[in-house]
């Protein structure tokens, strides 16, 4: 009988900080700049050049910790991991060994069968290295860009706890979600400031001790990271089937062959001999700083969809697609506050968040342009806000808000004024919509009979023609109202 | 640290860690070098430091931390002023490999 | 004045007169500059004059004179700089083929207060390569002669620094201690040479040998000028993570005080086995005068500090060999290309560093490699927590321990070169020291009978300088040593 294997995945994600300078020295790390300017004797590793810590990333990383429920010692060290590259300056990276900022949180994720706890092990501060370029040059040598070495990094260290590709990329998309919230990371994937390598072994089903694993890199897409892990599971059923040993070894994913190939590595590779950095002393920070944070806490994602559901009259689906990045989600809050107005009622907050929710997923949605952490809209949620409030006083009409919002990407300038340069008020004045009507239904005797035989769904024809009479000026709720009228009367 | 016998195996190692290539006549004069400096080191087996805490920094003191002002880079000239090799604004390097290092 | 005259003041009188007036920096500058031209020939204590420099550097102190600017305390004083302290724009080296002609682009902290000061350098001396050794022999470009006797080592690793000072090649020089290497070759050249408590002076731009040990300190002909220099280089760098805040006394302040009441301790082990006999009389005999000031003499015990050795030759060379690995030929100093990139490494390293080095390297990595780290490394770092331990337990009862420098006096050329631990012997009353972090200093304490200069050194509580210059000085006025200086080199 052949037996059925069990994946077990552990995820190592490498975020950098939103600092603005590098993790030891104050080089800036703005993105794109041309290689090797953003350099100094520290980030180069010139003789004599010393580290000195951010405060910044420090704090950014207490941030994420909390975030996701860590205990952060307040004492740390930081400690050199030593190895030979040409990416790494200093001919160490300086990491955290035995004694990280945070150890033991959780991350949980939804799979199909519900939330599902994912252990974090560690998170720990350390600096990134350099960029290695291939076949840029002329020759066959590499080139090397300093620029991103030294940055701030988190590297945090989740259990060996993921059961599939599947939850591998919720856990990933959940982890990002959480630290951009929390304004940590800008999950820039492509740019490389969100990484991943993964941990994945297979074990029969009902064994308790883990398979050997093979540890996957470059995998630094969520395409990749599913289909990298769904092949390396398959491959690694395929070798115990057949009789074979998995070997321990680190595969990189190629998705030119669609497959997980050995990476060539040293026999000494990992003997990193890591001892404390003797250029640091201890990190030490107060339980003040660690509580000081612990209040001032960004609310999450998770926590919102939550609230808005509760508070705000949509639905997850709406505060799913609402929360998906963080300068949305305040856009949303802004928007729907200001609608609502101060003092509103818990139903008066609920229907201008629905509205508001409903109105950003409609119209906002498609004009903003997302880069990392920052967004850009091409109208304020404050003046969405006065686009709908002039739908909900009835001077325009829904259909005509699409309308004015257009012209207000393109002029802008707020709803109130362009309705009124432009004369679109809506037709509000009973009387002018009477007639209308009447013109309407005298014009169209035969549907008036089969109105009168019962057949209602003709009413849909005299709304369109009538709002067609006011070219779209008049207000629907009264052409209802009147048409129903009149149409009873005949 | 009893056993302060040093085999050639292990210093062959220890120079590949360092990234020192040392042919075989040096890697036997280190072995005797570092046999006898080891033979010394020795000593400290008399003591018992089992409820000792480590000292890594002799004068105790807490990290201190920066503010996140970006400080001026160097100028290109001066980073690559004693380089050996440029090329395209890029440290040349020997072509890296997988793992390689 | 003449050159010669001029050579022959102290710092003090040099700065005296060129604020005066009475004589211009740029003369001081080209007394000294001739000297080095003459002496230096033999000796061997410069590996690079920087004569431009150090005029440009003069008038820039004439003309801050001649305009009624109020000048520094070392102005127009004539410093040289230990090859291992980063000058801008002037070779930096280290003794060492790996960085032969590295040139970097900023100045050290120590050099840069120096500057500040009004201070000349007039170039860079030779040491033993990366600060490894005792007798100089270890520079790649030669050794240093001692001025008192040039079949014999001046000591190291700073003998350049030592012999330029004994032979008033410049008024004074910074060297760097991590085991020794300021006062043993101060005690073979018969100069103060004073290693300050670590964390005193920053270590920004010294190029590393063992982070936690390494600490720059000044050579001068008498403690005052020495006490006048500590003042100048000490203090908070924010560049450096281990330097201290700790507040600077006026050391100056110090010189010409009584000293009656304070207690001095002497270890009785120092002047046991293994120690010169002339220098164990000398020592008894310093003991004598300073009891004769009103001293109060007590025995002291450090009974760990005979593990002092062992745990220094662990510790050292473990943090040298990560120090040491960004010298790898990929971004600045000596490439030798091999087949690939590994060999390029080993082929680069194996041949830009010189024996000792290269066998530092080696029993650090060996130390700190997988399976030894507790062992080795670990352990000697609890050694030196008793160590510390000994000297707290001491200094309830002294203010302030006197041992030999070291058990020898300066030793010929080549007569330990074919033996590392013996060479390593010459250490073992600077290492206890240095590996509490505490501040020490060696004054000349007497001569032996061919003539050689006799160091001894004392050792004080953790940033109490301030004693030690204060005794320093009592002796040497009492003593009668500083008007003995080498014969003049023909």
């Amino acid at each position: 009988m052949a037996t059925t294997y069990e994946p077990v995945i552990g995820l190592e994600v490498h975020a950098q900080l939103f600092s603005k300078t590098k993790m030891f020295c104050g080089c800036s790390i703005s993105f794109g700049a041309p290689p090797n300017t953003q350099v100094c004797p520290v980030c180069l590793a010139l003789p004599g050049a010393l580290p000195v810590p951010n405060a910044r990333a420090i704090e950014l990383a207490v941030r994420a910790a909390l975030a996701l429920g860590c205990t952060v010692n307040e004492r740390s060290v930081f400690a050199r991991k030593n190895y030979f590259y040409p990416d790494l300056s200093k001919g160490y990276q300086i990491s955290q060994f035995d004694l990280p900022l945070n150890t033991g949180g959780k991350l949980v994720i939804d799979t199909p069968s519900g939330p599902r706890e994912v252990g974090i092990t560690r998170i720990h501060v350390e600096e990134d290295a350099a960029k290695n370029l291939h076949g840029v040059g002329h020759g066959t040598d590499t080139l090397v860009d300093f620029n991103r070495a030294g940055t701030a990094l988190i590297e945090i260290v989740g259990e060996p706890d993921l059961r599939n590709a599947d939850e591998a990329e919720a856990y990933l998309k959940k982890l990002r979600e959480v630290l951009m919230f929390v304004g940590v990371n800008d999950g820039n994937l492509e740019e490389g400031s969100f990484r991943c390598d993964a941990n994945v072994s297979i074990r029969p089903v009902g064994q308790e001790k883990f398979g050997t694993r093979c540890e996957l890199k470059n995998i630094n897409s969520f395409r990749f990271v599913r289909k990298a892990i769904e092949y390396e599971i398959t491959r690694q059923e395929a070798v115990l089937s057949a009789g074979g040993t998995i070997t321990q070894e680190t595969r990189t994913y190629s998705d030119g062959l669609g497959k997980t190939i050995p990476m060539r590595t040293k026999e000494d590779a990992h003997d990193y001999r890591y001892f404390p950095d003797p250029d640091l002393p201890p990190l030490v920070i107060t339980r003040a700083f660690i509580e000081k944070l612990r209040v001032t806490a960004p609310e999450l994602a998770e926590q919102k969809r939550t609230r808005w559901q509760k508070e705000l009259g949509v639905t997850l689906y709406d505060a799913t697609v609402l929360t998906g990045h963080p300068k949305i989600a305040d856009y949303f809050e802004e928007a729907a506050a200001a609608l609502a107005g101060k003092d509103a009622s818990p139903e008066a907050r609920a229907a201008a968040g629905k509205k508001v929710a409903n109105f950003v997923q409609s119209e906002v949605l498609r004009t903003v342009t997302t880069r990392g952490l920052e967004a850009e809209f091409a109208v304020s949620a404050e003046y969405v806000a006065e686009l709908l409030r002039l739908v909900e006083g009835g001077s325009i009409s829904g259909k005509m808000a699409k309308d004015v919002f257009a012209e207000m990407i393109t002029t802008g300038r707020s709803a109130s004024k362009i309705i009124e340069q432009k004369g679109l008020s809506q037709v509000t004045d009973t009387s002018v919509i009477e007639a209308a009507v009447a013109e309407v239904l005298a014009a169209n005797a035969s549907q008036v009979e089969k109105y009168k035989a019962g057949k209602t769904s003709v009413v849909g024809f005299f709304v369109g023609q009538i709002m067609r009479a006011t070219k779209g000026a008049a207000n629907p709720q009264l052409v209802n109202d009147i048409l129903k009228k009149m149409l009873d009367a005949q | 640290m009893s056993d302060t016998k040093i085999t050639l195996e292990d210093v062959r190692k220890v120079a590949r860690l360092s990234r020192l290539a040392l042919d075989e006549a040096a890697l036997a004069q280190m072995r005797g070098e570092l046999s006898k400096i080891l033979g010394h080191v020795a000593s400290l087996n008399a003591l018992d430091v089992s409820n000792v805490e480590p000292t890594y920094h002799a004068v105790p003191m807490n990290a201190p931390l920066r503010a996140d002002v970006v400080q001026a880079s160097l100028p290109r000239d001066e980073v690559f002023a004693s380089a050996p090799k440029t090329e395209a604004g890029g440290f040349a390097v020997p072509k890296v490999m997988d793992g390689e290092g | 004045m003449t050159s010669q005259a001029l050579c022959a003041l102290s710092g003090i009188e040099i700065q005296k007169k060129v604020a005066s007036g009475d004589v211009s920096a740029v003369e001081v500058t080209n007394a000294f500059l001739e000297r080095i031209t003459h002496q230096d020939r033999k000796l061997h204590a410069f590996l690079y004059v920087d004569a431009e420099g150090a005029l440009a550097q003069a008038a820039t102190v004439d003309r801050a004179r001649k305009a009624g600017e109020t000048l520094g305390p070392l102005a127009g004083v004539p410093v040289a700089l230990k090859d291992n302290l980063c000058t801008r724009g002037v070779p930096t080296t280290c003794a060492s083929k790996i960085l032969a002609g590295y040139v970097p682009p900023y100045d050290a902290d120590a050099v840069e207060r120096l500057r500040r000061a009004g201070a000349i350098a007039v170039g860079k001396t030779n040491m033993d390569e990366f600060a490894m050794g005792s007798s100089n022999e270890n520079s790649a470009f030669g050794p240093v002669k001692n001025p008192w006797d040039e079949t014999r080592a001046p000591g190291g690793s700073s003998g350049g620094s030592a012999a330029a000072t004994a032979s008033s090649m410049a008024s004074f020089a910074l060297g760097s201690d991590t085991g020794g290497s300021v006062r043993q070759p101060g005690a073979f050249c018969g100069v103060t040479a004073l290693k300050p408590t670590y964390g005193r002076v920053s270590r920004f731009g010294l190029i590393a040998f063992a982070s936690s040990l390494d600490q720059i300190g000044p050579f001068a002909r008498s403690v005052r000028e020495a006490a006048r220099v500590l003042s100048v280089i000490a203090g908070h760098d924010a560049r450096d993570a281990t330097s201290t805040t700790t507040a600077v006394d006026d050391y100056e302040a110090e010189c010409g005080k009584e000293v009656r009441g304070l207690r001095v301790g002497v270890v009785a082990d120092a002047l046991g086995a293994g120690v010169d006999a002339e220098v164990v009389k000398a020592t008894r005999a310093a003991v004598a005068k300073l009891a004769e000031l009103g001293c109060e003499i007590v025995d002291v015990s450090l009974p760990h500090a005979t593990h002092a050795l062992a745990a220094y030759y662990l510790i050292a060379p473990a943090e040298a060999s990560s120090n040491l690995a960004r010298f790898d030929g990929m971004r600045y100093g000596l490439r030798k290309t091999g087949d690939d990139l590994t060999a390029t490494y080993g082929t680069t390293r194996a041949e830009g560093f010189g024996p000792e080095v290269r066998r530092r390297i080696m029993l650090g990595t060996y130390a700190l490699s997988a399976g030894y780290y507790d062992a080795f490394y670990v352990k000697a770092q609890k050694v030196r927590t008793l160590i510390r331990r000994d000297y707290d337990a001491a200094f309830k009862k002294c203010d302030v321990v006197l041992t030999p420098t070291s058990p020898t006096t300066a030793f010929k050329l080549g007569e330990k070169t074919s033996d590392p631990l013996a060479m390593y012997m010459a250490d073992i009353f600077t290492l206890p020291p240095s590996l509490a972090g505490l501040p020490a200093v060696s004054i000349p304490g007497g001569y032996s009978a061919d003539g050689l200069p006799i160091g001894l050194q004392l050792t004080g509580r953790a940033f109490d300088e301030k004693t030690l210059v204060r005794v320093s000085d009592a002796y040497e006025r009492a003593s009668g040593w500083l008007s003995r200086r080498p014969s003049e080199i023909v």
